[in-house]
């Protein structure tokens, strides 16, 4: 017996240690993809020009891999140096590649593979099918009420009919009858049915004040989040960092717009067609963003700060119109929810990747907080592996709990996540 | 019950039928419209369907509208381009230098979003160690002050003109210059510290023949200025070390509260005031003085004397210590046993005792010196190895200037950070001189009362948008930088100088670039002045000899004390903690803060003893229940007016025990007002005027300096004038709120001190139940898993400073309600210091005692809301949540703290209806109520905290938003440490370190170890089972007394 055991414990071993190969690997080639989506994707893509040139090929136009290494490391002093690194920054002035020193040189290998393996996906057929719209049944069952109503009216009016003429046969007499919109009967059960009815519409009516989803203003720029962070897979956090520092996302600033937009003049991707059919000339809107930049796309170069005022002339902010609004006396603190929850942006924004442009996806109710609160888990401290946020190592009672399987998880709300005070300070 | 008897007005004392009758009917409100109908029977009244359904009517249309406005849309405008430092929604902390009028503390700067909104210490002061001031906290508000000059101007006719550019004004003032050019001109600053100014000053002198400095203090210390030339040979302020004293005299000293340096005194003084060890020794503190102030309230042992005495007292302490002078007879038996004790202290001590002195008479100061020289305290708690430049100011030059001046014979004048027109007892002589001058230039910020004598006008930034330093202490330089582009066209006047020496071009940062040379120069590179700005401090004390004291006249000096008459009646003036001198006389922060001592808020008034205002105004308040119910349940005192020095005003009365039964007190700073006081409002500002009288005209003038004493003539009037006095607001009921104890039985017995709560406690529970938390209740007991707030405050080392009151506001938009509804009790304090006296009627103990929402487990607040807006966290927190609210206020009225906070007007302009409350201007709402929701000053909000509208509820939140905080950061670094201890507001604020916070539930925190002192640590009315998380440490005096019980002398005193 023990043999057999030893055996297995043997295989298992080994089955595990190749598992964890097999699995490395993966992640290696993984890596490739993740790194050049968290460091290049912003400026950069594998097959076409953008911001910069398409990676794709590198091997045959650079000198070397070596040259490679110290371009990522220090563009700006390549160019000074190295004469296609020269010849790189005149085509593609005035953007000057960001040093990547912390690229580790497997890093940049695993891009490179990464860039090279590269194969654009097929275009998307679904396009054209979409979605069906979602059935809505409820008009099917109002119409099927009302007729069943009616047949219900017309049955009792014809049942009143049929014991009138019994009654008058058996020569009993009964008075005149009352006509029906004036039988107490129906009166009063039209009344329950309208009291009902109103009092329902009146709170619900009531409760959606000051909710707004789907809310979908219309933007001084049209700007996509479909071509950004969908087509181009520019990360959320590149333009929204303060969703990992702050209590607001931000809206970026018009130099973050312009870190890409000074090379990126026009628009040459898919068609942007609106909700109404119309279309979008996107290198029409990156115009208005070059007048709110006071940048001058031919010349390549800010206006003149005559004014003095500390930006180019004729420069002001975009006035984007505020989609996700939260009443004043909510707190809400993005980095709380992406940083420490872990939660991703979808959860509350919805897929905003596939919006042209933005609407209020969540409800954003007090109701649909409180929901997520309790079912969320939180990523709970595990004494014995040491795996999760040593923060809820202090939870005494909750470990104890989880140890003699009191609870199985711990979620948002056990540690006190919709308790008032909270979210209402 | 206890024998000792802690009380906060003469009501209390008595247990009087009107003051009963006010704790009964805490709400003091006119019936409202349905209320009144319930007296009759709701029933069988004739109009409550009709009135019911137009009420219920109004309220639903009212709603309906104000719910069916479309949502408004938002806008989001970001940056144009993001500065790298901001993240919005992130604050940004830097490290400055609060200055005012040689006031300087350095500081921590909260900058959210760009604004400064509030002030820390900077702990990396070793002068301050992180503590602030009331003032300093409040300062943030001054940068948002609507009377702040826009722009510079120029004076035509009685009125002001707007100059248009910087270019334009200097043009101006050359060819203003050119005409007197080489004849006298006087630059008039307050005290000046900043070495880089001092050396700008005297390049400017130099450019400038015939000019010179002088710099004057609203308030002075010029006789401790000449007194320490005549000793030491140097006029200067010596560095004081409280920490290192055993033994503390003072006479009539306010240094806790307003003499010299508080906040540095304060964290000093607490140093030995902390209950620690097995065997705790406490420094001991004798106060002699003849109003009540701050730190005489603190004192183990207190006493008074006439204001004309002060010298005599000293004279004697010196005799008694052996001191070269025959011991002056001193009638009271009291005082003089006093006089003996505290000799008899200092020399014990010897080596570790210091005497300190708050007069301004030379002669008296001299005779202090020689009692330091005496107890060795020169060279161990005074150092005079180093400076304190706090104050420079000698009245003789100011007073010699104002004659030159009155005479023609200076021809130009430039004012600096001073207002002697409002601070100097002839003021108004000196306006019109100053009118009359060819050349007057003023820098203040605002048309104040000089200000506004001034032929131009060039206003200087406030100190948060400044460049700057200052060395409060030589070598200790503590480095001001600008924590928000000016709001206004503004110049700071060393640059309009730099200008002016025609040294510069026309940069308008010509000081920051001077600024930034001379400490890169001094300090190696610029590396190193980064490092210093950052810190805040740069700190070599540069070790000079110290001073011997040499042949300083005494005699003489003696000779002239000997020679003081007193009077049958006197006047001290004196300044309170909050509104100081008076140049933050328009901040309504600090002129809301009720007066630790005297707990009133917006005014100036008589303060004098019960048995001079038996003799004055005839009330009889400690024997007549009926006079003194009649003159304590209104707010309308009765006035008198005070004659001194050939000036007189009138002012209410205001009875307070321990004062001398000789002296009036009247509190410096108030009274501002333009010379043409229809333009009041708009230039001193709407929270100054109306606020008081000024008290600067009785200010004595003889040859050596001003005396802040003077005999007096009082006389009744017929009028009265209400004050609005916080006092009784939140009464305990004369319940036992404080344990306190002296050290000589708390070392005896130390369990002896809680006893009685003890045994009250275990008196509650069944037989042979031993647990009162769990076991005292019919509720469970909720667990606490995770984090446990609590908060544990020291009353020992709390000396009713008030720094922590304004720091509340600040943190959490607190409203400025105004005086008409502080007189209702309306008052939004979510902390308030309450000031008990305990003992002889005469000369009371006083006990501060920090009340605060104390978030009790088991609260009674939270089972009385019928809509559950107040309800308990996991983490021990009473909730308050707003807009749940419906305003019932049955939590307030089962609170047995008194700590809710009720908002009944829209004070803070958040209600949905906009302007409501224009109707009420000038009859419920004071003008400074519109000051505060100005849009310039609500630039101070804090954006994390919700600003409440009418109707609702609100208290102390342990300040949610800075724990939900260091929770977030804790969770981020993976850190439980970090929310180990935090800082709520006022614990921040604190200069005596009295409050400790943190999380209960962690052994090793601040709270948890204050609280392990089990012999002093105790939970107000902790019998009713209420559970509090907020716990004080019972108070230990070091005096032989029996605190708390009525001494046999005293008795006879007033029997």
């Amino acid at each position: 017996m023990s043999r057999y055991k030893k055996f297995i414990d043997k295989s298992l071993v080994a089955l595990l240690f190749f598992l964890t190969l097999s699995l490395n690997n993966q992640a290696l080639a993984a890596d490739g993809e993740a790194l050049f989506k968290a460091n290049c994707a912003n400026c950069h893509k594998p097959d076409v020009d953008y911001t910069g040139p398409a990676l794709k090929g590198w091997s045959k136009r650079v000198p070397s891999q070596e040259w490679v290494y110290k371009w990522v490391a220090n563009p700006a002093q390549m160019i000074a140096s190295d004469a296609y690194a020269k010849s790189l920054f005149e085509k593609w002035k005035p953007t000057v590649m960001t040093a990547f020193s912390n690229l580790k040189k497997e890093d940049i290998d695993a891009i490179l593979k990464y860039v090279d393996d590269y194969t654009p996906p097929a275009p998307a057929t679904a396009a054209a099918g979409g979605a069906a719209p979602e059935s809505d049944n409820s008009l099917m069952f109002g119409i099927l009420t009302l007729v069943l109503a009616v047949v219900a009216f017309i049955l009792l009016q014809v049942n009143s009919n049929l014991r009138k003429l019994s009654d008058e046969k058996e020569g009993i007499h009964r008075g005149e009858p009352v006509p029906f919109y004036r039988n107490k009967t129906y009166l009063m059960a039209a009344v329950l049915v309208l009291f009902a009815f109103g009092g329902y519409k009146t709170i619900s009516g009531a409760i959606g004040l000051g909710r707004m989803k789907n809310y979908q203003p219309v933007q001084p720029i049209y700007y996509s989040h479909k071509v950004h962070a969908g087509v181009n897979q520019i990360s959320c956090l590149y333009c929204h960092g303060g969703a990992q520092d702050s209590k607001h996302a931000n809206i970026p600033s018009v130099n973050v717009c312009m870190n890409c937009h000074k090379g990126i003049k026009e628009y040459k991707g898919d068609a942007i067609v609106r909700e109404d059919g119309t279309q979008v000339d996107g290198t029409a809107e990156i115009k208005k963003l070059y007048s709110y930049a006071g940048w001058n796309p031919d010349t390549k170069s800010y206006n003149p700060d005559n004014n003095m005022d500390g930006v180019p002339d004729g420069a002001q902010p975009i006035p984007w119109v505020k989609i996700h609004n939260l009443p004043d006396h909510v707190y809400f603190n993005h980095s709380q929810h992406v940083k420490v929850g872990k939660q991703q942006c979808q959860t509350c924004h919805g897929n905003i990747q596939e919006m042209p442009e933005v609407y209020q996806f969540a409800e954003l109710s007090m109701g649909w907080c409180i929901n997520c609160h309790r079912e969320s888990k939180v990523d709970f401290y595990n004494k014995e592996s040491g795996e999760g946020n040593k923060f809820y190592s202090i939870y005494e009672k909750f470990h104890t709990d989880l140890k003699n399987h009191k609870m199985d998880s711990v979620t948002v709300e056990k540690i006190g996540g919709t308790e008032c005070q909270k979210c209402h300070y | 019950m206890s024998n000792k008897q802690y009380w906060q007005n003469f009501g209390e004392l008595n247990q009087s039928e009107a003051f009963k009758q006010s704790t009964d009917n805490e709400f003091n409100e006119e019936l409202l419209p349905m209320e009144e109908l319930s007296k009759e029977g709701f029933l069988e009244s004739k109009t409550p369907r009709r009135d019911f359904l137009k009420y219920l009517g109004f309220s639903t249309a009212a709603a309906t509208i104000a719910a069916s406005c479309e949502m408004p849309v938002r806008k989001a405008i970001p940056y144009l381009q993001k500065p790298d430092n901001v993240i919005p929604g992130v604050a940004n902390y830097f490290a400055s230098t609060y200055v005012n009028g040689g006031d300087a503390i350095s500081v921590v700067v909260k900058q959210r979003d760009g604004r400064p909104i509030k002030i820390e210490g900077n702990e990396l002061s070793s002068i301050t160690k992180g503590g602030t001031s009331a003032q300093a906290q409040a300062s943030v508000l001054d940068l948002y002050d609507t009377t702040r000059l826009r722009h510079p101007l120029q004076k035509v006719g009685n009125d002001f003109k707007e100059v248009s550019t910087f270019e334009a004004f200097d043009d101006m003032v050359s060819k203003a210059m050119s005409t007197i050019k080489g004849e006298e001109m006087v630059l008039l600053t307050s005290t000046i510290h900043s070495p880089s100014t001092i050396q700008l000053i005297s390049e400017f002198l130099v450019k400038y023949p015939g000019s010179r400095h002088v710099q004057y203090d609203a308030v002075s210390y010029s006789g401790l200025l000449l007194a320490n030339e005549a000793c030491y040979g140097k006029k200067v302020l010596p560095v004081y070390m409280f920490d290192k004293a055993q033994t503390i005299v003072s006479l009539g000293a306010d240094f806790l509260g307003t003499w010299l340096s508080p906040v540095e005194f304060s964290k000093q003084y607490a140093v030995n005031r902390k209950v620690t060890g097995d065997k705790p020794s406490l420094s001991r503190h004798f106060h002699f003085e003849s109003m009540l102030s701050l730190t005489g309230s603190n004192a183990d042992d207190r006493y008074t004397h006439k204001p004309s005495e002060t010298g005599t007292i000293a004279l004697a302490l010196l005799a008694k210590l052996g001191g070269a002078v025959s011991a002056p007879a001193i009638a009271d038996a009291h005082v003089k046993a006093g006089i003996d004790k505290a000799a008899e202290a200092l020399l014990k001590t010897k080596g570790a005792s210091l005497v300190v002195c708050g007069s301004n008479d030379v002669n008296i100061q001299l005779v202090v010196n020689a009692i330091n020289e005496l107890i060795g305290a020169n060279g161990t708690t005074i150092n005079r190895a180093a400076n304190s430049n706090y104050r420079k100011g000698i009245d003789a030059e100011f007073v010699s200037l104002t004659a030159d001046i009155q005479a023609g014979k200076v021809k130009a004048l430039m004012v600096y950070d001073c207002n002697p027109v409002y601070t100097y007892a002839e003021g108004k002589k000196l306006g019109e001189a100053i009118a009359k001058l060819p050349v007057s230039i003023s820098f203040n910020g605002t048309l104040d009362e000089t200000t506004e004598q001034c032929k131009y006008v060039i206003p200087s930034p406030h100190w948060l948008e400044s460049w700057g330093d200052a060395e409060p202490r030589s070598g200790y330089v503590s480095l001001i930088q600008p924590i928000i582009n000016p709001l206004f066209k503004t110049r700071p006047f060393q640059t309009s100088l730099l200008h002016w020496m025609g040294t510069t071009s026309t940069t308008t940062d010509a000081y920051e670039t001077y600024l930034k040379n001379y400490w890169s120069t001094r300090l190696g590179s610029a590396d190193v002045w980064d490092k210093a700005l950052q810190d805040g401090v740069i700190e070599s004390a540069s070790i000079v000899a110290g001073a011997t004291c040499k042949d300083c006249n005494l005699p003489a000096a003696i000779a002239a004390i000997q020679a003081v008459k007193g009077a049958e009646t006197e006047v001290v003036l004196y300044q309170k903690v909050s509104v100081g001198n008076g140049s933050q006389a328009n901040n309504p922060w600090l002129q809301e803060l009720p007066d630790p001592i005297s707990k009133v808020t917006w005014d100036n008034y008589a303060m004098m003893s019960p048995a001079l205002a038996k003799q004055i105004i005839g009330i009889d308040i400690v024997n007549n229940q009926r006079q003194a119910d009649a003159y304590e349940v209104t707010p309308d005192k009765p006035v008198v007016k005070i004659t001194a020095n050939g000036k007189s005003i009138e002012l209410p009365v205001l009875i307070l025990p321990g004062l001398n039964n000789a002296t009036i007190a009247v509190a410096l700073g108030y009274g501002r007002a333009s010379a043409d006081e229809t333009l009041s409002l708009d230039r001193v500002g709407k929270s100054a005027t109306g606020a008081g009288k000024n008290a600067y005209p009785l200010v004595g003038i003889n040859g050596t300096g001003f005396s802040y004493a003077a005999t007096a003539s009082v006389e009744k009037t017929n009028t009265t004038y209400p004050l609005a006095q916080t006092q009784v607001h939140g009464s305990s009921e004369s319940r036992p709120v404080i344990y306190e104890t002296n050290l000589s039985s708390f070392l005896a017995n130390p369990e002896a001190l809680l006893e009685e709560p003890r045994s009250e406690r275990m008196g509650l529970l069944a037989e042979g139940k031993t647990d009162f938390v769990k076991e005292g209740t019919i509720y469970p007991d909720y667990e606490k898993p995770g984090i446990k707030w609590g908060m544990s405050i020291d009353l020992n080392t709390c000396t009713g400073c008030s720094a922590c009151v304004v720091a509340c506001t600040a943190e959490n938009n607190v409203s400025v309600v105004g005086k008409i509804q502080v007189q209702k009790a309306h008052e939004m304090h979510w902390l308030r210091i309450d000031r008990y006296f305990t003992g002889d009627v005469q000369n009371p103990d006083v006990v501060f005692q920090p009340m605060l929402c104390q978030h009790c487990d088991n609260a009674p607040c939270e089972n009385v809301c019928p809509v559950a807006a107040t309800n308990h966290s996991s983490e021990g927190l009473n909730q308050m949540t707003y807009n749940r609210c419906i305003g019932t206020r049955y939590c307030a009225n089962n609170c047995p703290y008194k700590v809710r906070r009720f908002n009944w007007l829209d004070f803070s302009g958040a209600d949905s209806f906009a302007d409501n409350q224009e109707p009420l201007r000038g009859k419920e709402l004071n003008e400074a109520v519109f000051q505060m929701n100005d849009d310039l000053t609500r630039m101070v909000l804090n954006p994390d905290v919700t600003v409440r509208s009418r109707g609702v509820i609100e208290k102390c939140s342990f300040c949610v938003q800075r724990l939900q905080d260091s929770k977030l950061e804790a969770k981020k670094q993976q850190d439980p440490s970090l929310v180990r201890n935090v800082k709520t507001a006022c614990m921040q604020a604190c200069p005596t370190n009295a409050i400790s916070f943190g999380n209960v539930n962690d052994k090793s925190s601040d709270v948890s170890i204050a609280r392990a002192d089990k012999n002093r640590n105790f939970y107000v009315l902790e019998q009713l089972h209420v559970l509090p998380n907020v716990s004080y440490l019972a108070k230990v005096r070091n005096t032989d007394r029996q605190v708390g019980v009525v001494e046999e002398h005293a008795e006879e005193a007033h029997s």
